[in-house]
């Protein structure tokens, strides 16, 4: 049991100390989309990943290199605002993570029932606060999350993949 | 082995009409598919709605499960056949054998969480020994769909519905005989405790803990374990001309094992071992992630930024009867070119109806032309975009799927050939 409080306090400093090298004052627990940059941090303690960003006219493009193959793109406008998140992986990767706040209308989203008959086919949410997109077969999945209302000004949805 | 010509053909020949499970159109196709009837290496497929009469394009078969050992057989029909997953997995309340359950080095029993497109699979893990059509193997680890025993951690269901109930699944089940042998391969070696993790041990009813399965210990597609026939299968149904009521045509086993599997002038598409894909080209443009898949009920291509004449269906609170697939004012036909690893190529031709129309038919399941939309992607992401060839493109062609790292008359697998 000592042993391994040891441990958990051994993590936490090591959390801190990674968020000092990034420069983030906070360590938000939850969140990404639509959350600041600091989530994006909180995403990459999550994957337990690298993190690489490009940066593009009006956003940066943060690259997460997950464990395993999972490798996780965040999509932070200049305002310091997370609009888009897109991901592959053998399997789909914590949607709950990633989508924070959106998780819910996701998953309300993916219980909807329409049609009489089954389709078997990609995940196609487009709502007008969300749109979230899954496609793929076991052991390869890729997808896309972003709000249509938080693209920067002549950003194209496509341009989140 | 002998060999018939597909059912369509001899119906046409003998009788110059169409039965209803040739489609009600015209006799414009130019190639027919040859498809074994008899041999103990084949099981029938019946294309219809399915058990919970809420399939359209959903091909079905039959397996017989047995307690290890004994001849404590139950046999379940209304199994999906899946060439887009792999491993034998039933809806527990179809179930009345009870089969041995799998144990963790722990002693707890072992469950899984399979994710599927838009949902997920949850159970334990247990043995039988299978059997479909004449071939047999022996204590297969299968998973029983059920929330009986163990509930489902949260992140198992990830925000998707569960397909654990016939009516959610479509299904009694899925026969899983897609080109990897195992569901989930070296990943599930080791704990993922920054990813998605599959297996779970549980030392009680609500408590279940990640935990890793060596390839032996994990579901495994059943063909892989026949004593003969195992490097793969080949899917083997009629072409269909618009719809139809039913289809009928066979799973063979075995891919140029016996005279009823040859690969005769299939062409050999290699296939990324990691990704499972091939590349389709459309107008010029590389789809990288594309798959063939039996599992998925219509042709997952394209959006309608791309292609304007395909809109999506409606999706409104009064009108949702097609949502997620295409709704094109008049029937539109593509060609696509399709691209194996090893340099092979071939141009396939198709067409996409409207699917809303043709979801008015209260009697059609078969439905050649229809599809829906998939989703956009770049070269920097290696699983989009892609084109998936669901079940439409397996009518009237033979569609072999070699399973991965095993040999076949035409090299190892994992490939596709048609």
């Amino acid at each position: 049991m000592v042993e391994q409080r040891g441990n958990s306090i051994h993590l936490k400093m090591l959390v801190m100390a990674a968020a000092l090298i990034i420069g983030a004052a906070t360590t938000p627990a939850w969140a990404s989309l639509g959350g600041d940059t600091a989530s994006v941090q909180a995403d990459q303690i999550h994957l337990q990943g690298r993190r690489t960003m490009t940066a593009a006219e009006s956003y940066t493009v943060h690259e997460i290199q997950g464990t395993s193959g999972t490798v996780v793109r965040e999509y932070v406008s200049s305002d310091g605002k997370v609009f888009g998140i897109a991901w592959q992986g053998p399997w789909v990767p914590d949607m709950r993570q990633l989508l924070g706040s959106y998780f819910d209308q996701y998953a309300r989203a993916n219980q909807a029932k329409t049609g009489a008959r089954i389709r078997r086919g990609p995940v196609l949410i487009n709502e007008p606060g969300l749109v979230v997109q899954i496609g793929g077969h076991p052991r390869a999945f890729a997808g896309r999350a972003y709000v249509p209302g938080m693209l920067p000004s002549g950003v194209r949805a496509e341009s989140i993949q | 082995m002998r060999t018939f010509r597909a059912v369509c053909t001899a119906v046409i020949g003998l009788a110059g009409a169409f039965s209803i499970g040739c489609g009600g159109g015209s006799s414009s196709s130019t190639k027919t598919n040859l498809i074994a009837t008899t041999g103990q290496n084949v099981a029938p497929i019946v294309v219809n709605s399915g058990p919970a009469n809420n399939y359209a394009n959903g091909a079905f078969t039959s397996v017989t499960v047995c307690i290890p050992g004994t001849s404590t057989c139950q046999t379940v029909d209304g199994m999906l056949v899946d060439t887009g997953s792999s491993g034998l997995r039933i809806v527990s309340s179809v179930l009345t054998i009870a089969l041995p359950q799998q144990k963790a080095q722990s002693g707890n029993p072992v469950a899984e969480c399979l994710q599927f497109l838009g949902s997920y699979t949850w159970g334990p893990v247990q043995t039988a020994d299978v059997q479909i059509g004449g071939e047999k193997a022996a204590s297969t680890l299968i998973q029983v769909l059920s929330d009986t025993e163990f509930s489902a951690p949260a992140a198992c269901s990830n925000g998707f519905p569960s397909a654990n109930t016939v009516a959610n699944l479509g299904a009694n089940g899925i026969l899983g005989v897609g080109p990897a042998a195992q569901d989930c391969g070296t990943y599930c070696e080791q704990v993922q405790t920054a990813n998605f993790n599959p297996y779970y041990e549980c030392s009680s009813s609500t408590s279940c803990q990640p935990v890793a399965e060596t390839l032996a210990q994990q579901v495994i597609n059943p063909v892989a374990l026949f004593p003969a026939d195992n490097n793969g299968v080949v899917i083997e149904l009629p072409a269909v001309s618009g719809s139809a009521a039913t289809l009928t045509g066979s799973l063979v086993f075995g891919i140029g094992t016996q005279s009823n599997n040859a690969l005769g002038s299939a062409t050999i598409f290699g296939i990324d071992p990691s990704s499972l894909s091939f590349t389709t080209s459309y107008q010029g443009t590389p789809y990288h992630g594309s798959f063939i898949d039996s599992g998925s009920n219509g042709y997952f291509i394209l959006d309608s930024g791309i292609v304007p004449s395909l809109p999506d269906c409606p999706n409104t609170p009064t009108d949702s009867v097609a949502a997620g697939f295409y709704c094109p004012t008049s029937t539109q036909t593509f060609s696509a070119i399709n691209q194996g690893t090893n340099g092979a190529s071939g141009t396939v031709n198709f067409g996409i109806a409207n699917a809303e129309t043709l979801f008015t038919s209260t009697t059609d399941t078969v439905f050649s032309e229809l599809g829906g939309p998939s989703i956009l992607g770049s070269g920097s992401n290696t699983v989009l975009p892609y084109f998936d060839w669901g079940l439409p493109f397996f009518y009237g062609r033979n569609v072999y799927t070699a399973i991965e790292n095993v040999s076949t008359p035409g090299g190892n697998g994992p490939y596709w050939a048609y």
